[in-house]
């Protein structure tokens, strides 16, 4: 799924990385808990949180994400979004919540690990 | 590629810029030409490990040798060492505090993640000396 389509589904804004929407990922993971993200996430993935820390970006820079969504309209400082921008990973924001933004995505196909 | 040795300092009092070392490591195997798989399993075992030397024992070393066949992460830290090493190998077991919850740590994930994504893990721990924890990731 290219990440225009993701922000189209979950109704957000991109608060950077605007220019690299054309990018496609192929799972996504949904977790307060990086390292519930750190022990699962697989390739080409996108992380839906709502936690809007540093922390959040280095762990998706650590598994090679191409995209963080922030759910329930949480919005992150410049700070964070100065490291999404030195690690090239695009930041969106969703005023869903964590349950709705990840059920519409795997609605619409985006799945997360293969069982 | 000659083989090196890399060296990070982890700061202790800093929970919301740990992972600084393990950034920087990443970039340094990327540069080396390391696969990207291997950069990554990588990355994982020093994040989780540089975030428990921050959380548990007030920031350490990170030496990493990089070898034509394998990477050798060591985490060397002096703090107080870890008192019951099966409880702290299950997963879902933390003694972290809510400050690490907060930054989405402390689930009791690190040390069963590290030992997930590295091929071979060892812990060497003293109570009231430290802990050095070496992880092996194969090539």
């Amino acid at each position: 799924m290219l990440l225009s389509e993701v922000r189209e589904i979950l109704k957000a804004d991109i608060l950077t990385g605007e220019e690299n929407l054309d990018r496609e990922v192929t799972s996504a993971c949904g977790s307060d808990f990086m390292s519930d993200v750190l022990a699962y996430v697989k390739n080409q993935a996108l992380l839906l949180t709502g936690l809007v820390n540093p922390q959040v970006v280095r762990t998706a820079d650590m598994m090679d994400m191409k995209c963080i969504c922030f759910v329930r309209g949480k919005m992150p400082d410049e700070s964070v979004l100065e490291l999404a921008r030195e690690r090239d990973i695009v930041i969106m924001c969703s005023p869903m919540r964590l349950y709705d933004a990840c059920g519409r995505l795997y609605t619409a196909g985006l799945r997360g690990e293969v069982y | 590629m000659e083989p090196m040795t890399l060296s990070y300092t982890v700061d202790g009092g800093d929970l919301i810029g740990a992972g600084e070392a393990s950034s920087q490591m990443k970039l340094a195997l990327k540069k080396l030409g390391i696969p990207a798989e291997a950069i990554r399993r990588a990355s994982i075992c020093m994040y989780e490990g540089e975030i428990n030397m921050v959380i548990h024992a007030n920031g350490g070393q990170a030496m990493v040798d990089v070898g034509m066949d394998q990477i050798v992460i060591r985490l060397i830290d002096q703090g107080p060492g870890i008192p019951d090493m099966d409880k702290a190998m299950q997963e879902g077991w933390s003694t972290a505090g809510e400050n690490a919850r907060d930054l989405g740590f402390g689930a009791g994930m690190g040390l069963p993640n590290m030992k997930r994504y590295a091929d071979d893990m060892t812990v060497e721990t003293t109570i009231g000396v430290g802990t050095t924890v070496t992880m092996t990731i194969k090539l």
